[in-house]
């Protein structure tokens, strides 16, 4: 019986390209100031043209400044303003949508192309960004790519690929509570590996899967870019279906309704690969090294297995108990955890609490549509009042690309992806956690979880 | 388009580490222009420098090293390239000279990126530990993508051999346009839409214009 992946490729696949290569329709491109305004670049100078504009999205979000009352062309890193200016005018000169700095649907692209209804069950969908994975959350062939294949997809609305082996990652029962999707998906990157994915399309599904929220599976499937997966899926139901109706550039069509509920299938099997998982099993996670395989259930101690390198940048030796190390920084945003769960729970978690004084803490909102929920809600001021600042929308902090960031040195919990070397700034240590982790770390000055804050609380 | 690349012979540098991620390959803060050039000098700059924006070369760092400098094949470990899809890393590595990069594994989108850029990905068959090997000394490499072997001019009769697709391996050879050669196929694009356009009409409309 064929898998849900193998349903979404064979309905895009135009032809065999040759024996183990196919043509696959690409029915939206996504594009972003970073890479996207490279390859649009590159497309003109060759003579290329778009082929179909109105499915292709430029989206402003990598390097935008992330600094509140932010300029139209205000970028965070020295110099950053030309990939901003640059993407516009190719965007506008090629016809296709632009969404801006100053356009109210603005977000990180793997936050607002949901939100917009630019991501749909059973469209394929590519972005020369490695998270574009996270869209398979919808039901979408969603993947990552570089800029030439951008490039080339812009052009022809299609791909040359080859059909990726795939993997079945089945969670059984459910997540105890307190622990979240990214919790999860760090567990299974610890278990198997930064390159457990082996190069795959993860598909996600079980008890614990079904129970999801949307934004949690956007979540989970965010980080098999972290797994070495080639990208992830997670069959659509009827939350996904209501999670995508009636957004700006979603279809008002009964067709597409019929269409999308035909599309949930019952369990598929035929996987290469399959890993279980008892999500009963799963505890809050930490990272402690500068690969996000080195992560530990909160409470561990540094293993003896940890190689010298990221010991020596992360300041850490073996044996070392993780939580209660103190921090310097705080981040909560990012296409992992910058949606509007993400900041309700850390805000459940900081309410009537303060910043620890010597914690440099900073929340930004994944898109100005989670931003304005959150103020809705009043969670900006839960926020502000406890010490955080409180920014505006884009990648942010989750990256450096030269400008503002934290100090070298600086030991930082954060609900970003990647704990790489320098991925935040020069020596900046990164672990990374769960929002409602980086929270009670904030409030404790130290890693902590929630659970922990009543013991160390800091009331406002 | 990239130059073919159907043999090459170039010093082996090696940079035996597991999980090198884009972002050590090329920091963004080294991404300056809205170009697929200028990139060399920050290759592996977060190693290769003292400090961040100095040029000051790290002395142990592998293409700092004597007879290293000008090193065009990089031995790699498991999952390189994993982590951020920016191009701008094959694009340093080119830039820098690297036509082949021997690991024990890549990362799917920085393999595919490599194709793109006359760059060779190569996973050698039947080794799993490349460190085994031994690289301590600068010797020369020879690729030969159209026999798909790997010899070195250090151990005479010592011989790698490897797998590759047909298409990447033409897209190599000949130095080709993967659009140019996509767009040869347009009726076959036409006649796919144009069925599609029936089954799936909601995918072509544009509704946010509604």
């Amino acid at each position: 019986m064929p898998t849900y992946f193998d349903a979404l490729w064979d309905m895009h696949r135009i032809a065999a390209a040759d024996e183990v290569y196919d043509l696959i329709a690409i029915d939206r491109v996504l594009l972003h100031e970073r890479t996207g305004g490279v390859a649009l670049k590159s497309l003109a100078e060759k003579g290329y043209s778009v082929k179909d504009p109105s499915r292709v999205f430029a989206i402003m979000d990598h390097i935008v400044s992330f600094r509140e009352g932010r300029g139209r062309d205000e970028a965070r890193s020295p110099g950053g303003e030309t990939f901003i200016t640059e993407t516009r005018r190719m965007a506008n000169d090629a016809g296709i949508h632009l969404i801006d700095t100053d356009n109210p649907a603005q977000g990180i692209v793997h936050v607002a192309a949901p939100e917009q209804g630019i991501a749909l069950p059973g469209l394929s969908l590519v972005c020369p960004d490695s998270h574009t994975c996270s869209l398979g959350a919808l039901g979408a062939l969603a993947w990552g790519i570089g800029s030439s294949e951008a490039e080339h997809a812009v052009a022809t609305g299609c791909l040359r690929v080859k059909k990726p082996k795939q993997m079945l990652v089945r969670v059984e029962n459910e997540l105890p509570d307190g622990v979240t999707a990214k919790d999860l998906a760090l567990h299974l990157i610890a278990t198997h590996g930064a390159a457990g994915g082996k190069r795959c399309a993860v598909e996600f599904a079980g008890p614990a899967i079904q129970v999801m929220t949307v934004e949690e599976r956007l979540t989970l499937c965010n980080m098999a870019a972290e797994f070495g997966a080639f990208t992830a899926i997670i069959a659509p139901d009827e939350a996904v279906i209501a999670y995508v109706r009636g957004r700006p550039f979603s279809p008002d069509s009964k067709e597409a309704f019929l269409h999308w509920s035909k599309l949930a299938t019952s369990e598929s099997s035929g996987h290469d690969e399959i890993i279980t998982i008892d999500a009963r099993t799963v505890r809050p996670q930490i990272t402690w090294g500068t690969s996000p395989e080195e992560a530990l259930p909160l409470g561990m101690t540094v293993p003896a297995t940890a190689k010298k390198a990221a010991l020596d940048y992360m300041g850490l030796s073996v044996g070392e108990q993780i939580a209660g190390l103190p921090i310097d920084g705080a981040f909560i945003g990012s296409c992992t955890n910058g949606r509007l769960s993400d900041l309700q729970l850390a805000a459940s978690v900081i309410r009537g609490r303060r910043v620890a004084p010597h914690v440099r803490a900073v929340c930004v909102p994944g898109s100005w549509s989670v931003r304005r929920e959150a103020e809705a809600l009043g969670l900006d001021r839960i926020f502000r009042d406890a010490g955080f600042t409180w920014g505006a929308p884009g990648c942010a902090m989750c990256f450096y690309a030269g400008g503002d960031t934290f100090a070298p040195g600086a030991r930082v919990v954060s609900s970003t992806n990647r704990n790489f070397e320098g991925r935040q700034g020069p020596g900046v240590r990164t672990h990374l956690a769960s929002p409602a982790v980086v929270a009670a770390s904030a409030v404790a000055g130290v890693i902590a979880d929630a659970q922990s804050l009543s013991v160390l609380g800091r009331v406002a | 388009m990239p130059d073919p690349l159907i043999r090459h012979t170039g010093i082996a540098a090696p940079l035996l580490i597991d999980n090198v991620d884009t972002d050590q390959i090329i920091p963004s803060r080294e991404m300056k222009a809205v170009s697929r050039t200028g990139l060399a000098e920050g290759l592996f700059a977060g190693w290769r420098y003292r400090s961040p924006g100095s040029r000051e070369p790290v002395p142990e760092f592998v293409l700092n090293r004597p007879g290293f400098e000008r090193a065009s094949v990089l031995i790699a470990g498991a999952n390189f390239g994993c982590g951020s899809s920016r191009e701008h890393a094959v694009w340093a590595l080119a830039e820098f000279g690297f036509r082949v990069i021997i690991a024990e594994s890549f990362n799917e989108i920085f393999h595919g990126n490599c194709l793109r850029n006359g760059v060779l990905p190569v996973v050698l068959k039947g080794v799993s530990d490349l460190r085994a090997l031994g690289w301590d000394q600068a010797t020369d490499l020879t690729i030969d993508l159209a026999q798909q072997t790997v010899e070195r001019a250090d151990q005479p009769g010592w011989q790698g051999e490897f797998d590759i697709d047909a298409y990447p391996k033409h897209l190599l050879l000949e130095g080709l346009d993967p659009i140019g050669l996509t767009l040869k196929s347009a009726d076959v694009l036409d006649q796919f839409e144009q069925v599609d356009r029936v089954a799936r009409p909601w995918v072509y409309k544009d509704y946010s214009a509604a």
